[in-house]
């Protein structure tokens, strides 16, 4: 009846608190690029940049795919990593509702239990 | 992700299929108790929102029998509240509930099943929605938190260009 989210948001604005970081994520913004075309854009070594690239594919905001020698970054979640999030985050929703069902029927399965020794 | 993974009473939810989600549940009492809590308002209230929800329950009213409806209102107060409502289509006492949700016309019909197992009771909650877009629209949406989140961002950007341009 209602999928109540944020907690993403954190790792996102983590993620963006470094200036090259949003450069790259404008850069993708504008298009997809390899790792070596944003390393050259932003005269880093292919390992910083690499390093940036996978903080930001963690928040979410980025993602990688291999085809061949290279890796291409494109910006926003892909299908796959979005459904998985989703699913997680839906299971974590139902487990909060059923923990604290658990205690509704704990309190009524004590309830019956007293009535029982009362009768 | 896989915190919990031996514990018997672990909740496990799957996309079945292209129209549907499914959860299941093993819960420590009969179902006769089971099914109780989801069919009187002022038990139900007590547990649909979780506090990691965010949003309280402010009001739920049910009448559970088939034709019947049920209107729960979640927030803070009565400006900002958010209604969900819809009808019951099955009632079997004890076993089986199904309720339509119609606040939305891509909202999913809802069945779920109590199943005794010794004494214990599997639950488990199906939601069919009408077609495949509606629910893979539903996981790839996240529609306000998505477009939320990139307003956010343009805003951060924005800032960010602004005082590049000062200096």
């Amino acid at each position: 009846m209602v999928q109540h989210l944020p907690a993403r948001l954190d790792a996102s604005f983590a993620a963006l608190s470094d200036a090259t970081r949003r450069g790259i994520v404008e850069q993708l913004g504008a298009g997809d690029a390899s790792i070596t075309d944003l390393a050259a854009r932003f005269g880093m070594t292919l390992t910083g940049i690499k390093k940036h690239v996978g903080v930001l594919e963690q928040a979410g905001l980025v993602t990688t795919a291999k085809v061949g020698r290279v890796r291409t970054c494109s910006f926003g979640r892909g299908g796959l990593a979005e459904e998985a999030a989703w699913i997680e985050h839906y299971r974590q929703l139902w487990a909060a509702r059923f923990d604290e069902l658990d205690n509704v029927v704990a309190a009524l399965k004590h309830r019956e239990s007293s009535d029982e020794r009362q009768s | 992700m896989n915190d919990n993974h031996d514990a018997p009473n672990r909740t496990t939810t799957e996309r079945r299929s292209d129209l549907e989600l499914v959860v299941t549940r093993l819960f420590d009492a009969p179902p006769r108790l089971v099914s109780e809590a989801w069919t009187r308002a002022e038990l139900f209230i007590q547990w649909w929102a979780p506090k990691s929800m965010g949003v309280p329950l402010r009001s739920c009213e049910m009448d559970v029998r088939v034709g019947g409806g049920y209107r729960l209102e979640f927030g803070h107060d009565a400006e900002s509240a958010m209604a969900f409502f819809g009808q019951y289509l099955e009632v079997v006492p004890g076993e089986r509930l199904v309720w339509t949700n119609a606040e939305d016309g891509d909202a999913p019909v809802t069945t779920v099943t109590f199943a005794d197992q010794g004494g214990k009771t599997l639950l488990v909650l199906r939601e069919l929605y009408p077609s495949k877009a509606a629910l893979d629209g539903a996981i790839a949406g996240m529609p306000e938190v998505t477009a939320e989140q990139f307003e956010q961002l343009d805003a951060l950007l924005a800032s960010q260009g602004v005082r590049m341009t000062e200096h």
